[in-house]
C-alpha cells in the first residue's frame, strides 16, 4: 500500500471515528450520570438534522443560524422526552426506563417518517466546507479536519462543565447517590433535565456533523450511527467521557481500516469491528477507561 | 329476560342478513391485496407503486361486473412484516389474488406464505430468481436479475467497450449480491476483467474505505446495484474521493429523486431498467395511456417506472381475472401463468414458463442535469 493510499484511509478512519465519538459521548454522560442507556439518542440526532434541514429549505434560515436554532431545538426536545418518558419513572427498576428509552426511539422514528416522510432528503452543504483539497495524492475537504477538531473541542468544553461547575459537582453527586445528593438540597431534577438537553444537544451537533459528511437525511439516519456509538462507548468504558472518544476512533479505524488492508472481506467489516470489541471487553470488562462500579446496598 | 330476547332478535337479523347474502352478490366486491414497503428504508419505491396500482384501478374499477375493492398492507420495509402482511391478506381479508412487493428480499419472505395459503401474487419490482423459483404462485411483472446483469455487462463490455469493472456490492441485499454475480459471469465471459470486487451491507453511510480501494485500481467503471438511499451517497463520495470512473447502477436507482439527492455527483451515471421513460422516443400506447392516465391524476410530478409496475400488475391480474371467469385463486393463477402477448406500459409482457416477464432492459443516463432514456439493450448471453 503506497504512503499516499494510507493517508487517504487514514484520513477517512480519523473523520468516521470522531463522529462515533462524538455521538458516543452523548450516550457516555447520560449513562454517566443516569444510570440509564439513552437509546432515542440517535433519534434525536436525527432530529437535529432535520431541524438544520428544515431551517434552511423552508424558514430560509442562514446555515449559521439553522444550526444554532436546531441545536437549541433538540436540547428542548431531550428534555422533553425526559420530563415525559423517563422522570416518571425515575423511582422505577431501571429496566423500565430502558424500555420506556426503546419506545421513545420507535415513537421519534415512526413521528419522522409521518412528519418528514420517508423520502430521503438531500443536506444542504456549505460550499466552502466540502471543496474539495488535494496534497499529494490525498483528496480530502475542510469538513474532514473540522470534524475531529470540533469533536476534540466538544469533549473539552465537556470534561470543563462536568469537572469545573458547580452543575458539573452536581452532576457526579447524582451519578453517585441520587437520594444523598437531593437530600443536600440539590434540585436533583433540574441538573438532570440539564444532563439531557446537554446531552441532546451534544446528539443534534452530532447529526448536523454526519449530515454534513453523508449529505442525505431519512428518518432511520440515526439508527445505525447510534448503535455503533453505544459500542464504542460501551467499548471505551461507559460513562468515561475520554473513554467514548477513543472508543469511537478504535471503531472507525477498525471499520476503515479491514477494508483498506483486507479488500476481499470488506463484507465482513462490521464482524470484525465487533469481534475485536468482544475480545477487549473479555479481557477488560469495564471497558477501556471504564471504573469499577461497587454495587450500591 | 328482555336483554336475551334482544339479543335473539339481533341474533337472528343478522341471520336474516346472511341468508340474503346470496342474491347480493354480484355486487360484491373482488378483493385484490397490495402489499408494499410504504415506510422504512424501501418507502419511496413502494410509495411509487402503490400509486401506479391506484391509477389502474381508478381507469378499470371494476371486472366481470363486480366492483375491484385493493386491501393495501404496508410491509414496512422488513422481512417479518412482508410474511406478516400477506397472512393478513390471505387470512383476515381472504383476497383472490395479491400485487406486490419492491424488494427481492421482502417477496421471498411474502412468498412463503402466499404459497401455503394458494393464493397468486403478481411481483412488481422483484427481481432475484428465488423469488419464483419452484413456487406455484408467485408471478412477476419485471424481468429478473441474471437477465438484467447479463444486459449491464453487456452493455458495458460491448457498446462502451469497457475493460476493466469494479463491483461494490451490498452484502445484506438478495437483490445486490444476485444482480452482482450475474453480473459478473457475463462480464468475464464477455472478455471483461474485474479489478476490484468490494462490498458492504444496508444502512451504511461510509463507503470511503470500500471507494478508495477501488480508486486505488484504476477501473473503466463501478458496477453498483444499490438501493437509491445508498446509491446517491456512494456517487457523491466516489466523486469527493477523485473517482473519476463510469458509474452504472440497476433498476433501484431509478427514481426521479436520484438528481436531486445526488446534485452534481450523478452527471453521467448510467443505470439500466424496466423500458420505460417520460422522456423516451416513439412511446407505445399503453405507455401513453398511463403517461395521460398519471399526468391527469398527479399534475405536478413525472411519471416513473415503478408507477408503470405497479400499473402493468394491476391490470396483468385484471387480465387474468377477466381470462378465469372468477375470483377463485387457483383459476387465476391458471390464467397468471397462461398470460402472453399483453399490450402493457412497458411493451409486449409474456410470462413465461418460470413465471417472470420477458422485457427489454432499457438504459438510462443522467447528463447535464437530466435523465436521458438512450434507448434498449438485449443480452449476449
Amino acid at each position: 500500500m503506497s504512503l499516499d493510499l494510507f493517508l487517504q484511509h487514514f484520513l477517512n478512519a480519523l473523520t468516521l471515528g470522531s463522529l462515533y465519538g462524538l455521538i458516543a459521548i452523548g450516550y457516555t454522560m447520560v449513562y454517566g450520570i443516569l444510570r440509564l442507556i439513552n437509546f432515542a439518542h440517535g433519534d434525536i440526532l436525527m432530529l437535529g438534522a432535520y431541524f438544520v434541514f428544515y431551517g434552511i429549505s423552508t424558514f430560509l434560515l442562514p446555515w449559521p443560524l439553522a444550526v444554532v436554532v436546531a441545536i437549541l431545538g433538540a436540547s428542548l426536545m431531550g428534555v422533553l422526552v425526559d420530563r415525559i418518558a423517563y422522570k416518571p419513572l425515575r423511582d422505577a427498576p431501571r429496566i423500565s426506563a430502558l424500555i420506556s428509552a426503546i419506545a421513545v426511539s420507535f415513537f421519534l422514528e415512526s413521528l419522522g417518517v409521518v412528519v418528514f416522510s420517508g423520502l430521503p432528503r438531500p443536506m444542504h452543504q456549505p460550499e466552502w466546507l466540502v471543496s474539495i483539497i488535494t496534497v499529494g495524492g490525498t483528496r480530502f475537504m475542510p469538513l474532514t479536519l473540522i470534524v475531529p477538531a470540533v469533536t476534540a473541542l466538544l469533549v473539552l468544553l465537556l470534561l470543563w462543565v462536568v469537572y469545573h461547575t458547580r452543575p458539573g459537582l452536581a452532576m457526579r453527586a447524582i451519578s453517585r447517590d441520587i437520594e444523598t445528593t437531593r437530600m443536600l438540597g440539590v434540585s436533583v431534577d433540574k441538573i438532570i433535565a440539564l444532563t439531557f438537553g446537554i446531552g441532546s444537544a451534544l446528539a443534534a451537533a452530532s447529526g448536523i456533523m454526519w449530515a454534513l459528511r453523508y449529505p442525505q437525511i431519512n428518518p432511520y439516519m440515526g439508527v445505525v450511527p447510534g448503535f455503533k456509538a453505544f459500542i464504542a462507548a460501551v467499548f471505551g468504558g461507559i460513562g468515561s467521557i475520554q473513554g467514548a472518544v477513543v472508543g469511537g476512533l478504535i471503531l472507525g479505524f477498525i471499520e476503515i481500516m479491514t477494508v483498506a488492508f483486507l479488500p476481499p472481506l470488506s463484507g465482513y467489516r462490521d464482524a470484525f469491528a465487533f469481534i475485536l470489541l468482544v475480545v477487549i471487553l473479555l479481557v477488560k470488562p469495564t471497558g477501556l477507561f471504564g471504573e469499577k462500579q461497587e454495587d450500591k446496598i | 329476560m328482555k336483554v336475551a330476547q334482544i339479543c335473539a332478535s339481533v341474533a337472528l337479523a343478522a341471520l336474516a342478513c346472511g341468508f340474503a347474502a346470496p342474491a347480493a352478490q354480484a355486487a360484491d366486491p373482488i378483493k385484490i391485496g397490495v402489499y408494499l414497503p410504504l415506510t422504512g428504508q424501501n418507502a419511496f419505491g413502494g410509495q411509487l407503486e402503490l400509486e401506479g396500482v391506484q391509477l389502474a384501478q381508478k381507469a378499470q374499477p371494476a371486472v366481470l361486473g363486480r366492483p375491484v375493492e385493493l386491501v393495501v398492507v404496508d410491509n414496512k420495509s422488513d422481512k417479518v412484516e412482508a410474511a406478516n402482511a400477506v397472512t393478513r391478506l390471505t387470512e383476515r381479508d381472504k383476497v383472490a389474488v395479491i400485487i406486490g412487493t419492491y424488494g427481492s428480499s421482502l417477496a421471498l419472505a411474502g412468498g412463503e406464505v402466499a404459497e401455503r395459503a394458494g393464493v397468486p401474487v403478481i411481483g412488481t419490482s422483484c427481481t432475484n430468481p428465488l423469488v419464483t423459483q419452484g413456487k406455484k404462485y408467485y408471478f412477476r411483472a419485471c424481468f429478473i436479475d441474471p437477465y438484467q446483469g447479463a444486459a449491464a455487462a453487456t452493455y458495458a463490455a460491448q457498446n462502451l467497450g469497457f475493460k476493466k469493472a469494479a463491483i461494490l456490492m451490498d452484502v445484506a441485499s438478495d437483490y445486490s449480491v444476485g444482480l452482482c454475480n450475474f453480473f459478473k459471469r457475463s462480464y468475464t465471459q464477455l472478455g471483461g476483467e474485474v479489478v476490484a470486487d468490494l462490498k458492504y451491507s444496508s444502512g451504511d453511510q461510509d463507503f470511503t474505505a470500500q471507494l478508495t480501494e477501488i480508486i486505488s485500481k484504476k477501473p473503466d467503471f463501478v458496477f453498483m446495484p444499490a438501493y437509491f438511499a445508498e446509491g446517491a451517497i456512494i456517487m457523491k463520495q466516489a466523486r469527493e474521493l477523485g473517482g473519476e470512473f463510469v458509474i452504472m447502477g440497476a433498476d433501484a436507482m431509478d427514481n426521479p429523486d436520484t438528481l436531486t439527492i445526488g446534485g452534481k455527483a450523478v452527471e453521467g451515471f448510467l443505470h439500466t431498467t424496466f423500458p420505460y421513460d417520460v422522456t423516451m422516443p416513439n412511446m407505445g400506447a399503453e405507455a401513453k395511456a398511463f403517461t395521460d392516465a398519471w399526468r391527469a391524476a398527479y399534475p405536478d410530478k413525472d411519471p416513473n417506472v415503478n408507477s408503470a409496475l405497479g400499473y402493468n400488475c394491476y391490470n396483468i391480474v385484471l387480465d387474468a381475472i377477466t381470462r378465469a371467469g372468477s375470483d377463485d385463486p387457483e383459476a387465476i393463477t391458471k390464467a397468471l401463468a397462461e398470460t402472453r402477448d399483453l399490450p402493457t406500459a412497458l411493451g409486449t409482457l409474456t410470462i413465461n414458463e418460470t413465471h417472470d416477464a420477458e422485457l427489454p432492459v432499457g438504459i438510462i443516463q443522467y447528463k447535464d442535469d437530466k435523465r436521458v432514456y438512450l434507448g434498449e439493450v438485449t443480452p449476449a448471453l
